[in-house]
């Protein structure tokens, strides 16, 4: 396994909200203390409910916003702010929404060359389109879409316009923040496997944030799980499925469903709510969902341990 | 919406629109008119506007009793010719539009461009600050600056242009803000676009379709404001023919000769009831919470 390419460590990120002429603003932590590798050519995936800082995390490590605290590097490459322009090429983002995430106003042919445009100073008109229309053919976009507006394209062509863009500059590492949540779910499995080919193909490292299982299932090598800005368990992606150690883990599996009638569905309902990150209970911040709670889970926060597959949780299921 | 025309192109799915409004279409042939006559109005208006006929002054329209058809509505009490006045009225009328559109359209789009991306300290300040030009009444503010810079049509422009200008700056920052969260502005910026990029090239385009409806709609404020001016003595300086120095001029002569005020005012009604229409008609078109789908 080479190195990897990207090292977090200690990530977190404190929104201040509210807070008017004298009130004191109050603090949101989305991200906390997350630590992560991911070796090239693999995908990490990162699984959560809503609100669990996944998209934050997509942010920080897309260079949108500066960590609260910890830090990152690409490539070995140390990544602060003062560096993000040059880092530019090493990173790119795939939306969720592939409506929301194209230019309206622009043809397709603006929307791909404007990384380019920005990046790339010296290329010359010729080139920037010879380059544009090379990644159209690579992410399956016929050559007569250059010049049309995205309201012409389905969800599925979009987010291939998407993809295609994120990929102008060459980039290392691809975050995908839910890049099929919002598509059909036949088109779903084309962009999966286009993502899985261009991969293969030009040795990409996906970070991949999703809320369906399923899917995760599909593309990843290794999984973190968090819940509210913390990692609670993080390992292989047999690891984590076949012998979930972190009752919220195991709670989320059994949330996904099996293509199988006849096998017996143990579900576990969780009751409550996910606590708001506005006031993060003192001790584990599960416990109040936790079925396995008992009182040393509310007074003290478990530690993200293990070896390899590390579980932050003092009553680990298997053992 | 049908098939075709959704399938047509961004001009197309316009025409489509503004044509269900029968208003709009109507008022965008009479301002069509509008503009042709301002453009060619020494090719159209029979005499020179300043022209005086001294043996015929105060000749009522030609239909009339008394009227002569070498001068088809009538003549001024100066001996002017009434419809080469109006005609080039037009002229100023369109010019005193366009300029103060143009002025306060692009300071206003600027400001408000700076605005919606600007930290909350200055935005804030933006904004207060336009309030207060917004808390005057428009016509008095006006007057004040015109009395200060002193009366003439082209101080007019500047002041109605200052006036109008705290509408496009509200508008613009308002599309900004809604546009700027956006997943398209924000992959750009991974991309590495910087904020004039991002501003000008990236979000202003998805912010234009209210500024062009408030642009057609202040096109007639400013005739009106500017017709105002000149009926206070505060705009355009006679000799002109501008439409409102023309009902000034008129203003003692109102009981014995009707047509000498009623034509420059019918020529003001007409053109800012057409240009309201169109502004209508393009509001219906470029809105898309107004459109059917």
């Amino acid at each position: 396994m080479s190195a990897p390419v990207v090292q977090a460590s200690g990530l977190s990120r404190v929104y201040e909200v509210g807070g008017g002429l004298f009130g004191k603003p109050q603090e949101i932590r989305a991200l906390s203390e997350v630590s992560f590798a991911i070796p090239r050519g693999k995908t990490l995936a990162v699984v959560g409910e809503s609100g669990c800082g996944k998209s934050t995390l997509a942010r920080v490590v897309t260079m949108i916003e500066p960590p609260s605290a910890g830090s990152f590097a690409i490539d070995g490459t140390e990544v602060t702010p003062d560096r993000w322009d040059g880092l530019r090429d090493a990173v790119q983002i795939v939306f969720q929404d592939p409506y929301g995430s194209l230019n309206p106003r622009q043809r397709i042919s603006a929307i791909l060359g404007e990384p380019l445009k920005i990046n790339r100073k010296g290329m010359s008109r010729a080139d920037r389109e010879a380059k544009v229309r090379e990644v159209m053919g690579l992410v399956g976009l016929r050559p007569e879409f250059y010049d049309r507006y995205p309201h012409m394209f389905s969800g599925g062509q979009r987010q291939r316009i998407a993809v295609a863009r994120a990929l102008m500059l060459e980039p290392k590492v691809l975050v995908l923040d839910e890049p099929v949540s919002a598509l059909d779910l036949s088109v779903q499995s084309q962009i999966l496997n286009l993502l899985l080919e261009l991969q293969d193909r030009l040795g990409l490292t996906y970070l991949f944030i999703s809320h369906d299982l399923s899917v995760v299932r599909h593309v990843c090598d290794e999984i973190m799980v968090m819940y509210l800005g913390r990692a609670v368990e993080t390992g292989t992606k047999d690891q984590v499925f076949d012998s979930p150690r972190h009752p919220y883990t195991l709670a989320l599996l059994s949330a996904t469903p099996v293509a199988d009638p006849a096998r017996r569905k143990e579900r576990i309902k969780l009751t409550g709510e996910l606590p708001s990150p506005l006031n993060i209970p003192s001790g584990c911040a599960f416990a109040a969902r936790c079925w396995k709670a008992r009182d040393r889970c509310r007074a003290e926060r478990p530690e993200l341990e293990g070896d390899g597959h590390k579980a932050a949780c003092f009553f680990p299921e298997g053992g | 919406m049908s098939v075709a025309a959704a399938r047509q192109s961004p001009l197309g799915e316009f025409w489509y629109y503004f044509r269900e409004n029968r208003g709009a279409v109507i008022g965008l042939y009479i301002f069509a008119v509008f503009v042709f006559v301002a453009l060619f109005a020494p090719l159209l208006a029979p005499y020179d506007p300043t022209q005086q006929f001294r043996q015929s002054t105060l000749l009522p329209p030609a239909w009339a009793v008394g009227g002569d058809w070498a001068f088809p509505l009538g003549t001024d009490p100066l001996g002017r010719d009434m419809l080469s006045r109006l005609i080039h009225g037009a002229r100023y009328s369109f010019f005193v539009g366009i300029v103060v559109v143009v002025v306060a359209a692009s300071g206003g789009i600027l400001i408000g461009l700076i605005a919606g991306f600007a930290p909350k300290w200055l935005d804030t300040l933006i904004m207060r600050l336009m309030d207060v030009i917004l808390a005057f009444p428009s016509l008095l503010l006006a007057l004040v600056l015109v009395a200060i810079l002193g009366p003439s049509l082209t101080n007019a422009m500047i002041a109605i242009a200052l006036v109008l200008q705290p509408h496009y700056v509200r508008l613009t920052r308002a599309s900004v803000m809604s546009e700027r969260t956006r997943d398209y502005v924000v992959s750009s910026r991974v991309a590495g676009a910087k904020l004039p990029r991002l501003m000008f090239i990236t979000v202003l385009p998805n912010c234009l379709a209210p500024i062009i409806v408030q642009a057609a709609l202040s096109f007639s404020t400013a005739i009106l404001d500017a017709a105002a001016l000149g009926f206070l003595g505060m705009g355009a300086q006679p000799p002109t023919p501008e439409w409102g120095t023309m009902l000034a001029e008129a203003r003692e002569f109102i009981l014995r000769a009707w047509w000498v005020v009623t034509f420059p005012g019918v020529a003001i009604l007409v053109t800012v009831l057409a240009i309201n229409l169109m502004g209508d008609g393009l509001r219906d078109a470029l809105d898309p919470k107004l459109k059917r789908s």
